[in-house]
């Protein structure tokens, strides 16, 4: 782990993030594991907006802002040039959802294709939470966003969760991986393990948006956890495409994951919705047997 | 019955889409516009349209184009980094003459700039943009009344011209709350439809074929290289790419009488302020405590196709003031138009003029 004095982080506190913002405590872990040779290329979202402004700016490493749709690409500039140059810096996107999963594809493809040496990460709070809480390609089943509104004609997000590290794996990324921030040393470590690799690497963090998804700001890491316990989030690594480490848990119902967002509020009230509930179990248990998350008993 | 309401110009844009029959909208949130998109994702299904989140903006235009050759009213809206990524479609919108409604919640730029900010800084781009010769429609509210009319008149427009139909409003006119009436229901012009007989991109006198969406039973063949009137790509033909250019670009440009929307008020004034958009309504405060001067000033609400007709009413102008939230972009059109001095009044930031503010450079050019 790269060297920091505590107190004095390379992201540094006193940006205008809200209280209990997953996103934020991603990018300082992430910062925590680069050190202060990287070079950060962010998109347009949250974090930019947050993170950013003049006297509050958190970023004690260069950073610069592509636009929504293009992190990856000016990444690539900046990597190959540096690489003519004989330089040593990291070059790391750090992307929301929205940036990655949508309008960002195209400039990823490109440069995972290309195989410039970059990290890319995407915090990933599940929606456009910068211009109020729309649905993005990231947005799990039902969850009720501004533009996926729950109500007579429906139950929120009728599409399932893009495939985004499957996607990239299948570029040839050398190494792949999820995290969440509630398992900090986990996502420090696969951090530096991507910066280490050669070539494109991708790394997905789980970063709950208290405001975003209705919860208490005290409860973000509690929620991370449970996404991951009830096989909602899965984290793993891919090397060259095989997953070759996963998280195992020993699963909750994700009845206990989804009763503590608003954005789920209506599978239960005014009254329960126990088909919907049964379909998004039907997720989970399907993500705990494509990556054997299960902790078996002993027989 | 209408209906009196409080309402968000944003909102008000999003009823009088509704309300004009527009039944699809492919959305890609950006701030100042989001609400109309929030709006729409409410309504637009009880009202049995569709409401499609896209992955970005060029694929919520594209969508907007396809859902319009299904002979569906179909709209957007967006603020400036969208409507920059817009263009190329918007080229082929016109190129295709697909009828359809993009509502620019105008915002500072350039680049992401100032996103909760008012400005009218596209207002060259929604009408010189996109690449090549191509004249569009643009109308501008200054109320939240005229988000709600003004919309439901763009699709009007778009439908009688088969051209792009730009609402460049702003900030502060998408963010206001003010009064609204809301009519029992609006006027609709119904779309000419394609002859039988005709060939699908031949024109009469005025310029515009008739309109035959997919499914109609007629074998529309569309395309954005240049095409015949048959609708069949002729890319080197000198005479018929310079026929269909000339008459895109004339169908809009020759009908400007009869789209113009303006207001006038003293017209036997020396001293004229032109205005569109938010800046009108500083202009209308400062004639009101300047009632005795008789203070000139022409109120457009069809900027594109420019009406420099409108002009020639002030016959005793010697002086042309604008006040503009860019730095003299319509002014420059007035220039062409007039032998009169004008005076570009640029105001960028985000907030309007002051009353004082135009008040001293209409002392200043007195």
């Amino acid at each position: 782990m790269a060297e920091h004095v505590a107190g004095c982080e390379l992201f540094e506190s006193g940006h205008r993030a809200c209280g209990g913002c997953g996103p934020a405590l991603a990018a300082r872990l992430l910062l925590n594991a680069t050190g202060e040779n990287a070079i950060v290329v962010a998109s347009t979202g949250c974090m930019e907006v947050f993170s950013t402004p003049y006297p509050e700016t958190a970023w004690k490493v260069p950073w610069i802002h592509s636009l929504f749709e293009n992190a990856a690409a000016v990444a690539s500039g900046i990597e190959a040039s540096l690489k003519r140059q004989g330089r040593s810096e990291k070059v790391l996107c750090v992307c929301g959802d929205g940036a990655t999963f949508d309008i960002g594809v195209l400039c990823i493809s490109g440069a995972f294709e290309r195989g410039h040496d970059i990290t890319y990460i995407c915090y990933d709070n599940e929606a456009y939470m910068n211009t109020g809480i729309q649905r993005s390609g990231a947005t799990p089943y039902d969850a009720s966003t501004t533009t996926s509104p729950a109500g007579a004609c429906s139950t929120g997000n009728q599409r399932p969760k893009k495939d985004m590290p499957a996607i990239l794996a299948a570029h040839g990324a050398p190494y792949v991986a999820t995290a969440s921030i509630s398992y900090p040393q986990d996502f420090m470590k696969k951090v530096e393990k991507a910066l280490n690799t050669p070539g494109p690497c991708y790394i997905q963090v789980h970063a709950p948006c208290c405001t975003g998804w209705g919860f208490e700001a005290g409860e973000t890491l509690n929620i991370g956890k449970l996404a991951i316990e009830t096989g909602m989030w899965v984290n793993f690594e891919m090397e060259n495409g095989e997953v070759t480490k996963v998280k195992k848990v020993k699963r909750k119902p994700v009845e206990e994951y989804l009763s503590r967002q608003k954005r789920f509020r209506h599978l239960f009230k005014p009254q329960r919705r126990d088909a919907e509930i049964a379909k998004i179990q039907a997720i989970a248990d399907r993500n705990a047997e494509k990556y054997g998350i299960d902790i078996k008993k002993k027989e | 019955m209408s209906r009196i309401e409080f309402m968000q110009g944003n909102t008000a844009s999003a009823e009088g889409a509704l309300a004009a029959g527009c039944r699809f909208f492919g959305c890609y949130p950006i701030t100042p516009s989001t609400e109309i998109a929030e709006h729409m994702a409410r309504k637009l299904p009880k009202a049995g349209g569709t409401f499609i989140p896209m992955e970005d903006e060029i694929g919520s235009i594209a969508s907007v184009i396809g859902a319009a050759w299904t002979g569906a009213r179909a709209m957007t809206a967006t603020s400036g980094p969208g409507f920059s990524l817009m263009m190329e479609n918007l080229g082929y919108a016109v190129m295709t003459e697909t009828p359809l409604v993009v509502v620019n919640i105008q915002r500072g730029g350039p680049s992401t700039g100032q996103p909760t900010r008012a400005a009218q800084g596209d207002m060259m781009q929604c009408r010189f943009g996109s690449h090549g010769d191509m004249a569009t429609i643009a109308i501008t509210p200054n109320s939240v009344q005229e988000m709600f009319d003004l919309t439901a008149k763009a699709f009007n427009l778009a439908d009688r011209y088969r051209v792009p139909t730009f609402v460049m409003s702003d900030e502060i006119i998408g963010h206001m709350r003010e009064r609204i009436v809301i009519p029992d229901s609006v006027e609709t012009v119904s779309r000419p439809p394609l002859a039988e007989g005709e060939l699908p991109f031949a024109a009469g006198d005025d310029g515009i074929p008739g309109f035959a969406p997919f499914g109609t039973g007629r074998h529309v063949h569309v395309t954005g290289l240049t095409h015949d009137e048959r609708g069949y790509p002729d890319t080197t033909d000198a005479e018929a790419h310079d026929a269909l250019v000339r008459r895109l670009y004339r169908k809009v440009e020759s009908a400007r009488r009869e789209m113009a929307d303006y207001e006038v008020t003293n017209p036997d004034a020396e001293s004229v302020f032109v205005t569109y958009g938010p800046p009108s309504r500083t202009v209308q405060q400062l004639l009101h405590d300047r009632q005795d001067e008789g203070v000139g000033h022409l109120r457009l609400r069809v900027v594109w196709p420019f009406p420099e007709f409108a002009l020639q009413e002030f016959a005793d102008a010697k002086v042309f003031l604008m006040p503009e939230l860019n730095m003299g972009q319509m002014a420059r059109e007035v220039e062409r138009h007039v032998d009169q001095p004008v005076i570009p009044i640029p105001k960028l930031g985000g907030e309007l003029h002051t009353p004082a503010e135009l008040a001293s450079v209409l002392e200043a050019h007195r």
